[in-house]
This record gives structure tokens, sequence and C-alpha cells, in this order.
């Protein structure tokens, strides 16, 4: 497989790195992301999640070339630059990931608690298929602007909810997402620390790069992944899928990314 | 991008306190109420009070119980209340939280701040412990260098909390010293009332024996932190 490959590359390379080059370095990746050049395992995540869009699945036996993220029936390009959003025919906001849910079930008639059970694949598993859509979707907004809109009052609840849960601390080591991310040009060991507090310019970089390969795990990662995995290291509780705290932080990271344009699948640590 | 962003300011002083829109807050609605709200076409602005008992819901539906990580996690002592937003508090809630912090310090039984610097070393490394996904049978680490630069040597340091490097050999040791380090871990609210820090002691991350020789890795002459 080709991820192993990638694996073994990371192994050389780590060693090829001297401790100056860290030292010179705020972000090792960086150097080590252009080794890769213009290759990104991803793409072969997406190329999966093309044929799964196409491919007549499930109990109904059918594609999701009817489902609508936002754009129309079928309209694939673009639409997870403006995702979330409001959708009238469900009275909600939703993600990417939660509308791929939605169509999964209601043009194939899949089981929603089956899919959102394991969402997300363990390293060194396959992708799930969630994964491959959402990597597949997520590219085909490459080069086009963030365009959140936040007029539909529930939109704009979606995004205050996840601004608050920002700046929200609570737990054993009384963590929240602006323990690590309120503050510019800070670092976790040698991991560089976005500033995503509001008005902060490196939501841009971050939610344009996601969904991405995590180099590290061998795995495409998306933004609930992200998401859920900020709250396991801040010791939450196990956050739930396109669960209302989930889409408001997507929601506002991705709002306070608006007009960026879209680079995912990203390339990670 | 800076346009949206002082639309969402603008949005925010929208002077709509206490009074929710129907489309936004009514938790029944009747078509009637749909169709007059969207009539008015007036766009999403939402109340702090709004807000505020909407989050409340949010959080409770939007978490579930993992491994050693209850639901319990998501309540807050009024520090953690305090410093849940971008202003933080007033300078009195500030100081009533420092207060608090330094009256509930539990300083070593034995009057013995030092243990095993070596010990202290490994401590600030390993960054497990509380997390769903860690063993509950294993101590907690201190993950010290998520934050701190230590050893001189050790160069994968983070930079959210200030260097440690020389800490013993730049203060020295007298009881002041330890006493104030000492409540730094166990408590760093006693001095920084919205500080990024682990109550190492007093949330019961660490151990007494661990806090010691996290202060032993910080003060012991023969600590590489010292070299």
């Amino acid at each position: 497989m080709i991820p192993s490959q990638f694996k073994a590359w990371s192994v050389a390379a780590l060693l090829v790195l001297s401790p100056s080059a860290f030292a010179q370095d705020e972000d090792v990746f960086a150097q080590y992301r252009e080794m890769f050049g213009d290759d990104n395992p991803a793409d072969l995540v997406s190329w999966d999640g093309e044929d799964l869009w196409s491919e007549a699945r499930g109990p109904k036996n059918a594609t999701l070339e009817e489902c609508d993220l936002g754009l129309g029936p079928g309209v694939v390009e673009g639409a997870y630059a403006q995702l979330p959003r409001y959708f009238a025919d469900t009275d909600k906001v939703m993600d990417l990931e939660t509308r791929l849910v939605h169509c999964m079930v209601e043009l194939q008639g899949f089981d929603a608690a089956e899919i959102t059970a394991k969402p997300f694949t363990s390293t060194g598993e396959p992708q799930t298929d969630l994964e491959k859509l959402s990597t597949y979707i997520a590219g085909a907004s490459k080069g086009m602007p963030v365009s959140i809109d936040l007029d539909h009052p529930k939109t704009k609840l979606a995004y205050e909810l996840g601004k608050k849960m920002f700046f929200y601390r609570s737990g054993p080591y009384d963590f929240g997402c602006s323990t690590c991310h309120r503050q510019s040009g800070k670092r976790i060991r040698l991991q560089a620390l976005p500033n995503l507090s509001p008005g902060a310019e490196d939501a841009d970089k971050v939610y344009t790069t996601w969904p991405g390969y995590r180099i590290s795990q061998g795995s495409v990662r998306t933004f609930e992944w992200r998401m859920r995995d900020c709250g396991r290291q801040q010791r939450m509780p196990e956050m739930t899928f396109g669960s209302d705290i989930a889409i408001g932080l997507i929601t506002y990271l991705a709002a306070e990314a608006n007009d960026a344009e879209m680079d995912a699948p990203g390339l990670k640590r | 991008m800076q346009i949206t962003l002082n639309a969402h300011r603008a949005w925010l002083l929208a002077p709509l306190a206490g009074a929710c829109l129907i489309a936004a807050c009514s938790s029944e609605k009747t078509p009637e109420a749909k169709t007059a709200a969207a009539a008015h076409e007036i766009p999403g602005a939402h109340s702090a009070a709004h807000i505020d008992a909407a989050f409340e819901a949010a959080l409770q539906s939007s978490f579930h119980p993992k491994g050693q990580a209850g639901m319990d996690r998501l309540e807050r002592n009024d520090m953690q209340r305090a410093c849940s937003s971008a202003e933080g508090p007033s300078t009195e809630v500030a100081q009533a939280i420092m207060k608090a912090a330094q009256e509930n310090v539990k300083f070593p039984a034995d009057g013995n701040y030092l243990g095993d610097w070596k010990a202290g070393k490994a401590l600030a490394s390993i960054g497990t412990g509380l997390q769903y996904s860690d063993d509950p049978s294993i101590p907690n680490g201190g993950n010290c260098y998520a934050c701190h630069q230590m050893e001189p040597d050790e160069i994968a340091y983070g930079t959210i909390g200030p260097s440690l490097t020389g800490y013993g050999k730049l203060r020295g040791q007298s009881e002041e010293m330890l006493k104030f380090t000492w409540t730094r871990m166990y408590n760093p609210h006693a001095y920084n009332a919205c500080s990024h820090m682990p109550r190492f002691g007093d949330a019961g991350i660490l151990t007494e024996q661990q806090l010691k020789d996290a202060m032993a890795f910080l003060f012991d002459p023969e600590s590489p932190v010292n070299q």
C-alpha cells in the first residue's frame, strides 16, 4: 500500500534532518511537506471518493448523484467552500460530513447510526466511506473562496455557539480551544499553533487545508475528526459526530476563514 | 475576510438584548410564525441570553461519556466560568480567583519540596493522562515540555509558557522560592487568574511525589535544567 511507503519515507526523512535543522525551522513539517512536492497521498482517497459518489450502493441501490450539498442536486464543484450552511429540507445547519450522512440515508437507504458509530478510521485501517467522499468533495472546491453566509439565523447561531465553545474552559485540565489557539506565534513542543480567536488571520490557512493527510497517522483526517480530537486532548468527553457544538465550531472557523482560497486536501504533520 | 468579520461584530452590537427573534428562538414554531419571520427577512442576530441558553442545551447534547471522561467534565467551577471569555474577568473577580487559589494550596506534609530530578525529567515529557484514550491505571504525565523550555539541549519545547531553563540556578533554593514555585505548580491561578496552565496539584493531576519530582527537575543543581 502507498501509505506505508510514505510512512517508511517519513522515518527516513526524520533521520536525515539534524537537530540543528529542527532548531532553525519553526515548522519542520514544512520542510517535510516540501519533499512531497505536488504529491499528496490524500489524492488516492479522493479518487476512491469520486468512484463512491457515482456508484449505486446501499439498500436502495442508488448513487449519490442526486445529493444536494447546497448548490443543487449533484453539484459537487464549489459546494464545500460554502459549507456549513442552512438546509431548508432538514431545517438544520449542516457541515459536509453531516450532509453526506443525510444523503447516504435518504438516497441510498443506509443506517445513520451505523455510519456515525465509526465515522473516522483508526490508524492503519482503510479510510471510511465518509472520509473518502469528504476528501473528494472538499477537493472539488480547490481554489475557490470560502464563502459562509451567516444571514440565516440558524447559521448565525451556529457561529455564535462555536465562538462560545472556543473560549469554554472546563474539565480537570481547565482547557478550552483558546488555551492553545488564542495567541499568535506560539507552539506546542515543535508544532506551530494557529491563532484561531475571532479576527485572527490563522483561520484561513487552517480551515482551507482540511480534510488533510496526516503523515504521522498515515490517514486522511476530516474537520469533524479534528474537532473531536481537540476535545479529547482537552480532556472532554467525546464530541458527538454532527452535534450542535461540532457544527458550531466548524461554522465559526469556516466563517473566520471567509474569502480565503480552499486548498484541501492538505498535507499535515 | 475583514469585511465579513466586521459584519460579525456589527451583529454582536445589534441592540437586541432580551428580545429573541421568532425565527431563531421559539422552540415551537407555527407555520404562521415561520412565514411572518421570513416575510420580515431579518438577518440572524441573537441576544446574549438566547445564545447562552442555546449553548447550554447544545453542550449537553453534543458530547457523550467515554472511558474515564464523563459528562461532569463539562461543568465549570468559578475560575473556569470567569476565564471562559475573550475579555476575561473583572479585576475584582480576578483577585478573588487568585486569593481562593492561594488559600487552598497544600504544601508537602513533610516540609520537603524536592524529590528525584530524574523522575521529574521523565514526567516533563509525558503528555498522557485523563484523556478518554488514556489508561487510568497509568500515572498521569506533567507534559511540561508542551509549553516550557527546560533543559538547554532539548529542542522540542513549546512556547505557551515562559522558559524555565536554568530555573534553580537563577533563583536559588530559599524557602520562599520553593513555596512560590510549588504554588505555581499546585494552582497557577494563585498568581495569574486565568493562567493557561493546569492546576497540577489542586485538580489532582499529579501526586505530591510527582510534584516534588518536577520541583527537583527545576531546582536540583544536578538537574540538566541547571547546566
